[in-house]
């Protein structure tokens, strides 16, 4: 659906992007994070075909964008992190200007302002001014003039920002029904919403994307270990510390690929393990323990924090010529 | 074609919905009204011929018009960047051109209803005096045409800020010095005199309409001076993608 090759974008002699590569499938639902000022609007605003780069080429939907923007911006829909909304119309009025920017005659506006109302829940908004409207609906009404048109490709630029806590869980909602319709590109700083919303994340610092990759995946290739969390049964005192002496963590240690073993707290009656191993060790750490006359309470995959992940990608000086991490 | 006329509409649209088209309007037909009744109906008009009178009513009429295009031409790009709206032209399959010339148009239309709300008063002189149809007639196209290429130099003065109060400061000085290029050739040695008045708004290239007589060497002054100035605004545009 989009791929990106070295894209650069200079603002005057000072490199604010790149140069940046990467591929989104068709389908896919990417997130890109990084904190204020590492690159994401300008990202964003060069796929959205807003700004032209520097250097580099990038290709939607098998169209060049540079060469021909035009056939771009029939298939995609671009909701920049302030809607851009003209106060003096109603939203009736201003989806059916953008529907007409967009070429759509008077029959598939109909049919598509019906469809776009239902899926942002602005229906009943139709003949209010959008200088009447509140911060949340004004989102709704932004993200409704990005796929009045039905585009293929949806860019969504920090859709969350400014919202209350009841609406920020509407417009994840949204993006959720958003996501199985189209392929979509969301920038944010909101580490839990780009983590509950995207099949994938690109880290974006300093004008470069230091990982790509699930959250699952930035964990493990970050942390070098995947975590289990073990809770069993004991029949004693549960003070014993978990060194040779423990049964318990001897049994996990002799797991093959196991490097570590932590005793952590538990409730009464039980102990807890924090297990770091090279690799998914579930099914193994199981048997042993079922094996070796242990009841297993509790065996669960802890993942690294996102917030963890995303801070050590961006503090680790040098970080961003090593750690590209392949999705 | 469809775009620029959607854009058309939307802007002809906030024009009538705004207070601003509205004051832009009234302040015209006001000033018209009371600058008419002074040299024409009023006790201090005297005795004038009325080919002179509606002389001097196109004379006044062309600076208000001009006036009236830079207030109303200055917010047409300017607002779109200050309510940042236009990222939604940008990202929507229209070009620049298609961008331009949809709020020209738009302008212009709002513009040519104000001018032509003031026809009453050639129709009185027409009535009352000894002038012809196509006086009036082509005093209007000359109102028109000044009134087209100083808003396409007001667009323009909008396509290259962000604020409100830069682009009307610019638009101003540019229709100010286009205007001044007339008395400045007076005082200019030939040939720089003669290139100076063939460029200026007004006076040279305006004079024969406002008696009547049209020459096409005006009306190709005029529309090459609009069709530059909205070049000049296209290209504004795209180069601000490349910034």
């Amino acid at each position: 659906m989009l791929r990106a090759d070295r894209l650069v974008k200079y603002y005057g002699g000072k490199r604010a992007l790149g140069p940046v590569s990467f591929e989104i499938g068709a389908g896919e639902t990417v997130g890109i994070l990084g904190l204020n000022g590492v690159g994401k609007t300008t990202l964003l605003r060069i796929v959205a075909t807003d700004l032209r780069p520097s250097g580099g080429a990038i290709e939607i939907d098998g169209v060049d964008a540079l060469r021909d923007p035009h056939a771009v911006r029939t298939r995609i829909g671009f909701l920049p992190q302030r809607p851009p909304l003209y106060p003096d119309m109603t939203v009736g009025e201003y989806l059916s200007f953008a529907g007409r920017l967009r070429g759509m005659d008077d029959a598939a506006l109909k049919r598509r302002t019906a469809v776009v109302e239902e899926i942002t829940h602005i229906g009943h908004m139709r003949n209010e001014l959008v200088r009447h409207l509140s911060l949340g609906y004004r989102q709704r009404v932004g993200v409704a003039q990005a796929i009045i048109h039905d585009p293929a490709f949806l860019i969504l630029d920090e859709p969350t920002q400014g919202l209350d806590p009841a609406q920020v869980v509407e417009m994840r909602n949204m993006i959720r029904d958003l996501k199985a319709r189209y392929t979509v590109l969301i920038s944010s700083h909101n580490l839990p919403e780009i983590s509950e919303s995207c099949d994938r994340l690109m880290v974006l610092d300093a004008g470069r994307i230091v990982a790509t990759g699930t959250e699952a995946t930035l964990s493990e290739r970050l942390l070098g270990a995947r975590r289990v969390e073990v809770v069993v049964r004991t029949a004693g005192s549960d003070s014993t510390p978990p060194d040779a002496a423990d049964p318990v963590a001897a049994c996990i240690r002799a797991v093959a690929g196991v490097r570590e073993v932590k005793q952590g707290e538990a409730e009464a009656g039980a102990r807890a393990y924090t297990v770091s191993a090279e690799g998914d060790v579930r099914a193994e750490l199981c048997r042993a323990l079922v094996l070796a006359g242990f009841d297993v309470l509790r065996l669960s995959e802890t993942r690294e924090k996102l917030e963890t992940i995303f801070l050590q990608l961006v503090a680790t000086d040098g970080a961003h010529d090593v750690d590209h991490l392949p999705a | 074609m469809r775009t620029t006329w959607t854009i058309y509409r939307r802007e002809l649209a906030a024009y009538l919905s705004s207070p601003m088209g509205w004051i832009v309007a009234a302040a015209v037909l006001l000033i018209d009204g009371l600058l008419f009744y002074a040299q024409a109906l009023g006790p201090a008009a005297g005795a004038r011929l009325s080919a002179e009178v509606l002389s001097r009513f196109f004379w006044n009429s062309s600076g208000l018009v001009a006036i009236a295009a830079v207030a109303l031409s200055i917010r047409l790009i300017v607002e779109e960047r200050q309510h940042e709206t236009l990222v939604l032209l940008n990202t929507s399959p229209v070009r620049d051109r298609e961008i331009v010339l949809g709020k020209f148009l738009s302008a212009f239309t709002f513009l040519a209803g104000i001018t032509l709300l003031t026809i009453y008063m050639p129709l009185l002189i027409l009535v009352n005096g000894r002038i012809s149809v196509g006086q009036v007639a082509v005093g209007y196209l000359g109102l028109l045409l000044l009134g087209a290429a100083v808003l396409s130099v007001g667009i323009f003065a909008s396509s290259l800020t962000r604020h409100q109060l830069v682009a009307a400061v610019l638009g101003s000085a540019f229709v100010g010095t286009l205007f001044i290029f007339w008395p400045m050739s007076f005082v200019l040695e030939p040939p720089l005199s003669r290139i100076v008045a063939s460029l200026s708004l007004h006076g040279r290239n305006w004079s024969g309409f406002q008696i009547g007589t049209l020459h096409l060497k005006d009306v190709f002054y005029y529309v090459a001076t609009t069709t530059f100035f909205l070049l000049l605004s296209t290209k504004v545009l795209e180069a601000k993608r490349w910034e």
